[in-house]
C-alpha cells in the first residue's frame, strides 16, 4: 500500500512537470481502485453496481480539472481519495440515497478486488452531444479515434494551440454539465 | 465513451494546468476591491477628525481586529480550497481577532470613562454599521467566491462562510475609518452582527458555488 502510494506520488510529480505518459500511467493505475470503491459504495446504498463507471469517469474528470489543488510536497493518495469520496457521495445523493462514505473504502482496496475490465459509461457520452460542434469534434477525434493533437489539428485545419484550447474547454464544460444534471 | 478513452483524452490535455488557487483568489480580490473602495469613498468617506482619532488607541484597535479577521479568515478559506483539508489545526486562527477584541474590551474597562458602558455599546452609528459593512463586503465576497471556485473544497458551505468572514473583515476595515464609535464594546456588538450576516450569506452562496 505504501509502495503504491509512493509510486502514485512520483507519477503525479512527473505529470505536473509535463510528462503526459506518466500522467496516463497514473490515471490507469488509480482507475481500478476508484472502480472498486465506487462499486462498494453503490452496493452499500442498494444501487446497481453497473453504474460504477459513470462515477469513475466523474472522479477522473474532477481529478484532472482540480489537480492544481494538489500540493506537490504532499502524498497524492489522500488528495485523490478526498476528491473521489466527494464525488461518490454526490453521485449517491443524486441517486436519492444519503450514505456515509468512509475514506477507508478507498485506502483499503486490495489488488485482488479490483476488476480490470472497462465498462462503457452513459453519462459522459450523453453530455458529449450537447457540446458545441467544434469541441465535440476535437474531443471525439482524440478520445474515440485515438488521434493525437497534431493529427486532430491537421484533420480540422486548426492550429495545435486551438485544438488544445478546444479540448480543455470540452472537458471543462463536460464536467460542468455532469455537475448540473 | 469508455474509461480508457477518457483517460487517453485527459492525458492529452496534460499540458493545460490552472494557476494555484491563491493566485486566482488574489486576482479576483484585486478586481473586486476597487468596487468596495468606490462605494466607500462616494457614500461614506473617512471621518473628518481622523488625524486626532489616530492618537486614540481604540480607534487603531478597530483596524487590528478587522485586519486580523480578514487575514486569518482568508488564510483558512485558502487552506480549505484543497479537498483533503479540514479545519483542524487552522480553525484557531479565527480566534486571533476575537482575542484582540477581548483584550481591547478589558483595556477599556480598566480606564476611566466619560460615558457609561451601555452608551458606549449602543453608540451612534449602529444602524449604518449594520448596513454599510454587509454592502461593502458584497463585491469582495463575490470576488472571493469566484477565486475559490478554482479550488476543490470538500466543505462548500464552511468555505463559503469563512470567505464571508474574510470579506466582512475587509469591509469593516474600510468602515472603521468612517465610524466615530471607537469603543471595543461597540465593535464587539455591531461589527459582529454585521459580520454574522455576511458569514451567513457566504455559507449559502458557498454551498451552491463552491461545489466541484
Amino acid at each position: 500500500m505504501r509502495e503504491r502510494d509512493d509510486e502514485w506520488t512520483g507519477l503525479m510529480r512527473s505529470a505536473i512537470a509535463g510528462d503526459s505518459a506518466a500522467y496516463h500511467r497514473l490515471l490507469r493505475a488509480v482507475t481500478p481502485v476508484l472502480r472498486a470503491a465506487a462499486r462498494r459504495g453503490l452496493a452499500r446504498a442498494g444501487q446497481p453496481v453497473d453504474q460504477s463507471e459513470d462515477i469513475v469517469q466523474d472522479i477522473l474528470l474532477a481529478v484532472h480539472l482540480k489537480r492544481h489543488t494538489w500540493d506537490a510536497s504532499a502524498p497524492f493518495a489522500p488528495w485523490l481519495f478526498a476528491i473521489a469520496r466527494n464525488k461518490l457521495i454526490d453521485a449517491l445523493r443524486r441517486r436519492g440515497r444519503r450514505i456515509f462514505v468512509d475514506i477507508d473504502d478507498f485506502a483499503e482496496v486490495l489488488p485482488g478486488e479490483t476488476p480490470v475490465e472497462t465498462v462503457s459509461a452513459s453519462e459522459v457520452a450523453a453530455q458529449l452531444q450537447s457540446l458545441p460542434a467544434r469541441q465535440r469534434d476535437v474531443l471525439q477525434s482524440i478520445a474515440v479515434d485515438s488521434a493525437s493533437i497534431k493529427e486532430t489539428a491537421a484533420k480540422f485545419s486548426m492550429t495545435e494551440g486551438a485544438v488544445r484550447v478546444a479540448l480543455h474547454r470540452a472537458l471543462a464544460s463536460l464536467t460542468a454539465k455532469l455537475r448540473e444534471q | 465513451m469508455d474509461t480508457d478513452q477518457l483517460i487517453r483524452t485527459l492525458a492529452a490535455d496534460n499540458g493545460h494546468r490552472d494557476r494555484p488557487v491563491g493566485f486566482t483568489l488574489m486576482l479576483a480580490l484585486l478586481a473586486a476591491a476597487p468596487v468596495s473602495l468606490l462605494m466607500f469613498f462616494t457614500e461614506l468617506g473617512v471621518r473628518p477628525d481622523v488625524m486626532t482619532a489616530m492618537r486614540n488607541p481604540f480607534f487603531d484597535l478597530k483596524f487590528a481586529v478587522t485586519l486580523a479577521l480578514a487575514i486569518s479568515a482568508m488564510a483558512v478559506c485558502l487552506h480549505l480550497s484543497r479537498p483533503e483539508a479540514t479545519l483542524r489545526g487552522f480553525g484557531w486562527l479565527l480566534l486571533i481577532p476575537a482575542g484582540i477584541l477581548t483584550a481591547g474590551i478589558g483595556g477599556e474597562m480598566m480606564m476611566p470613562q466619560r460615558l457609561p458602558m451601555m452608551t458606549r455599546l449602543v453608540g451612534n452609528n449602529s444602524r449604518i454599521c449594520m448596513t454599510a459593512i454587509p454592502l461593502l463586503s458584497l463585491p469582495i465576497l463575490a470576488g472571493a467566491l469566484i477565486g475559490l471556485r478554482r479550488g476543490a473544497t470538500a466543505r462548500p458551505a464552511v468555505a463559503g462562510a469563512i470567505a464571508g468572514l474574510a470579506s466582512a473583515g475587509l469591509a469593516a476595515t474600510l468602515y472603521a475609518a468612517h465610524c466615530t464609535d471607537d469603543s471595543p464594546l461597540f465593535v464587539a456588538t455591531w461589527y459582529t452582527v454585521a459580520t454574522a450576516l455576511v458569514t451567513a450569506i457566504g455559507a449559502l452562496a458557498g454551498a451552491k458555488l463552491l461545489k466541484f
